[in-house]
């Protein structure tokens, strides 16, 4: 099947708002009777959640969190992107559409891209309105500073928790509607199932992580904000109980999963100490505005403490690999250059895995007490995981599963091939193609969630009759069957394994087979062990506890069931990709020197698979990506 | 290193609770707190016993998911870090460590160490928040809040809103929490216009949830994972007062 993005036609400076324009519209009297069911409450959902709810909809929002305010965009630091164009250095809409669409290696749409850059000047205004305490100037001005891939300073930003004071505003926004009565939030609440009758997404079932029970829940609409998969690696930066489960279920229902090869490696994480590790740590790509990459010249400087390496013997990899960009090369390229320097012997920290991250020519430069208003919080994150002061010697990092750029393929109205499901922020494939530019994470969560969707579920409601199916259609006690059927299985196993040992194994097939760098081989042979691991799984898992309780090793089950499911689909798209691109590394197709090498001829499309059982291959589908605004070219950061 | 644990079982909200004893054996000193806790429940799950239930979900401080009191304290002994982010080396070998959930009267335990924080929630609803619709709000620069301002707003905004304050608390008060969200809207131009009816109303939230008030002993400065100060406690006081005129 060829997929069409329904992106409007015509020049794309007024696509979005000829489209909004187009877009069938709601009485205001009419949007109470309509229910809207928003699962995850981070900057997508969150941000969503409280728009809808005060246009008057009726919204019941869920979360596996003990509150809405806990979602894991909270997490994110350095800061969201927006072209304000504030410091006269020739930002602009297009040069920000623009640089997405480079830095994702043209592969995302161009609509959608030009949508966000067109709103990102919005949120701005939204989240001061919000009394988000963004980082001022002396002249009261917002401050701005300047981030991976792009030569402007676009980035606004609250000390290193951005994402905490963007997600509280959501979450304030959210509990205004609580208090006028139009939004529910159910928290400790887990989506496990999405019902569809007669190919329209009708509810979802749930499981209340407290009580144990199943429950169902029917919508006129139902909007996914879930986040990304990236736990598939077990070790990364994503929260514990991040899941891929509400997206995988969904792809079970039929929603086709685009790009999921599309993963991004962050290469500025706090290097692994040990096996008793659970998840790795992000320092904020903010901190290569001022700290300098290197690594020892010579293999056998590795060892040396910092201070016998002469200025001389250090490599500024990047600085001298990408001039021009240096140490804000985007995130991609970043982690390539630290992984070739570490499989060149010239790694540092244990296991030779790591790079040093130097701030001493910056505390130089501007002084210890700017660095230490700049990035405080994160050298004293840093010192408290390693035992290390950043101020007197440079961190050590290492690249590290961070974010899904693949996930539910949308269409231009952010609702996936299901009718009446629409899928916000990671959980969607749409804006940041192979690869994400830093501080555009939080920008798109909250443009699809405060500025996008809001209209385009008007759109789509318009033409819906409210509550013409609820939860007593029998497709819900089918599903609440299906949901209890699994967690009796799951727990009547009482095998040997812990479900924890089974994620960190399946991580490693990941991470070692389908990392940083895929080949054929490595792929085929991923395609071979992850069944194989499921397998086991099924015979072998041991869940401890009853169904009927608060129980964290069934929540976990649950989702290492379906991760051990959705990798398989993952890796069959890195094959099928015979590419490099973005996050995306084919060490077949690479150049002379190491960089990605696309091939558009064959590759310039939206990948978009469609599940078809288990042992089954899953169908690929098309969506064709087409250029017309920028010019497809080899992206160069040199 | 080797320690001996004390941790705090109970089943239910219901159910009597009590202190079980267990060994954790072979700690790396690199490993998080919560890291030395998976391995202690992965031993009991290969023994066939229910593990220790604790919340945690970001693991790197931020959420406010996790904590528990460790050796009295909440969060533990390190300063200005959660129960995620403190690690075993802060610890020695053969050291005894004891395990409780929150204790406070608006925090019923749910299971073990974890507790329902919802009355957190509560407070927030009743008017932490300014009422900005999504949409036209005007440009984000025509505003200029002094930068002493702003840097005192995000002083306020750093709670995490993890209830430390609230266990640490004899009175099991939340006011540091409310307080640093009056406070943090009180100072900014956009949040001066609901200034008395969010004072009032969060304070009256705070005291129907079953919190306690304040009185002055700063244990929840003390305990507070980002170092959340108590002179937003005064700030929101004066508030309250002036609230009181209009």
């Amino acid at each position: 099947m060829i997929l069409d993005g329904k992106c409007p036609s015509g020049p794309i400076e007024k696509s979005w708002d000829k489209h909004r324009f187009d877009l069938k519209l709601v009485n205001p009297a009419n949007k109470r009777k309509y229910k809207i069911l928003v699962v995850g409450t981070g900057l997508a959902g969150g941000a969503a959640a409280a728009t809808l709810g005060e246009l008057g909809y009726n919204v019941e929002a869920f979360c596996y969190q003990d509150s809405a305010r806990r979602a894991h965009s909270i997490a994110a630091q350095g800061g969201i992107n927006a072209a304000k164009n504030y410091h006269n250095d020739g930002d602009s809409v297009f040069r920000l559409f623009y640089d997405t669409i480079k830095g994702g290696d043209f592969r995302a749409r161009e609509g959608d891209v030009w949508r966000l850059a067109q709103v990102s000047n919005n949120i701005i205004d939204q989240c001061v309105a919000q009394g988000v305490p963004f980082a001022r100037e002396y002249s009261g001005l917002l401050a701005n500073r300047s981030f991976g891939g792009a030569q402007v300073s676009r980035t606004f930003y609250a000390r290193g928790q951005t994402g905490q004071q963007l997600l509280l505003g959501a979450y304030q926004a959210l509990s205004r509607q609580v208090k006028a009565g139009t939004v529910k939030v159910r928290p400790r609440t887990e989506m496990l199932d999405l019902v569809v009758v007669d190919g329209v997404a009708r509810g979802i079932t749930v499981r209340n992580l407290i009580s144990g029970e199943i429950e169902s829940h029917w919508g006129d609409a139902v909007i996914l904000a879930t986040g990304g998969y990236i736990n598939v690696f077990y070790l990364s930066t994503n929260a514990m109980g991040c899941s891929v489960t509400a997206a995988w279920k969904a792809c079970k229902k039929g929603a086709f999963m685009a790009n999921p090869c599309y993963t991004q490696i962050h290469p500025t994480c706090i290097p692994q100490s040990g096996d008793h590790q659970s998840k790795l740590t992000l320092m904020s790509e903010s901190l290569r505005n001022d700290g300098r990459c290197w690594v020892p010249k010579k293999a056998e400087d590795c060892e040396k403490p910092v201070n016998e390496i002469p200025e001389e013997a250090r490599d500024y990899y990047l600085e001298r690999k990408y001039p021009s960009f240096g140490n804000l090369a985007p995130r991609d390229i970043a982690s390539r250059a630290a992984k070739e320097q570490c499989d060149d012997g010239r790694g540092v920290g244990p296991g030779k895995r790591g790079v040093y991250l130097d701030y001493q020519s910056a505390i130089e430069r501007v002084g210890e007490d700017t660095i230490r208003e700049r990035y405080g919080n994160l050298f004293d994150m840093y010192e408290k995981i390693t035992d290390e002061n950043a101020y007197k010697q440079p961190m050590r990092i290492y690249p590290a599963p961070h974010y899904a750029m693949g996930g539910l393929w949308v269409d231009y109205n952010c609702m996936s091939n299901i009718p009446g499901l629409f899928v916000l922020g990671e959980a969607n494939f749409s804006v940041h193609g192979a690869n994400r530019l830093g501080a555009s994470a939080l920008m798109q969560g909250l443009a699809d969630g405060y500025f996008v969707i809001p209209y385009t579920i008007g759109g789509y409601l318009a033409g819906v009759k409210p509550g013409e199916v609820t939860d007593e259609h029998a497709a819900f006690a089918k599903s609440r069957e299906d949901v209890k059927a699994q967690i009796n299985k799951l727990m009547s196993i009482n095998g040997k394994r812990s479900v924890s040992s089974f994620h960190r194994a399946l991580g490693k097939i990941m991470w070692e087979d389908v990392g940083m760098a895929r080949s054929k081989e490595s792929l085929e042979d991923a395609l071979k062990a992850i069944p194989a691991l499921r397998e086991e799984f099924w015979q072998n898992v041991k869940v401890t506890g009853s169904e009927g309780d608060l129980n964290n090793q069934l929540e976990n089950a649950g989702r290492v069931a379906d991760f051990l499911e959705f990798a398989e689909i993952l890796a069959t798209d890195a094959l099928h990709r015979e590419e490099s691109c973005g996050g995306h590394f084919r060490v077949e197709h690479q150049t002379d020197d190491g960089e990605a090498m696309r091939d558009d001829e064959k590759f310039c499309y939206v990948a978009a698979w469609e599940y078809k059982g288990e042992g089954k291959a899953p169908e690929l589908h098309k969506e064709p990506l087409k250029f017309e605004n920028v010019k497809l070219a080899v992206r160069s950061y040199k | 290193m080797d320690l001996t644990l004390y941790v705090w079982r109970q089943n239910g909200p219901d159910e009597k609770g009590k202190m079980e004893q267990y060994e954790a054996k072979n700690v790396s000193p690199d490993s998080s707190f919560l890291e030395m806790l998976d391995e202690v429940n992965e031993e009991l799950i290969a023994n066939g016993e229910l593990p220790i239930e604790f919340d945690n979900d970001c693991r790197e401080g931020i959420c406010g998911t996790c904590g528990c009191v460790i050796n009295g304290v909440p969060h533990g002994p390190q300063e200005k870090t959660t129960t995620c982010q403190l690690h075993m080396r802060q610890f020695n070998d053969g050291d005894t460590i004891t395990l409780e959930p929150w204790r406070a009267g608006a925090f019923p335990v749910v299971k073990d160490l974890v507790v329902d924080r919802s009355a957190l929630d509560k407070i927030i609803q009743a008017g932490g928040y300014t009422s900005a619709y999504t949409g036209e709000v005007g440009e984000a620069n025509q505003t200029l809040i002094p930068k002493p301002d702003a840097d005192y707003a995000m002083d306020a905004a750093e709670c995490i809103g993890c209830g430390a304050c609230v266990a640490a608390c004899p009175n099991g008060s939340a006011m540091l929490f409310t307080c640093a969200k009056v406070a943090q809207m009180a100072v900014l131009p956009q949040g001066q216009v609901e200034a008395a009816e969010r004072v009032k109303n969060m304070t009256e939230a705070l005291l129907n949830a079953g919190f306690g008030n304040c009185t002055n002993h700063y244990e929840c400065e003390a305990a507070c994972p980002k170092g959340v100060s108590v002179k937003f406690i005064a700030k929101s006081n004066r508030e309250y007062i002036k609230a009181l005129g209009k």
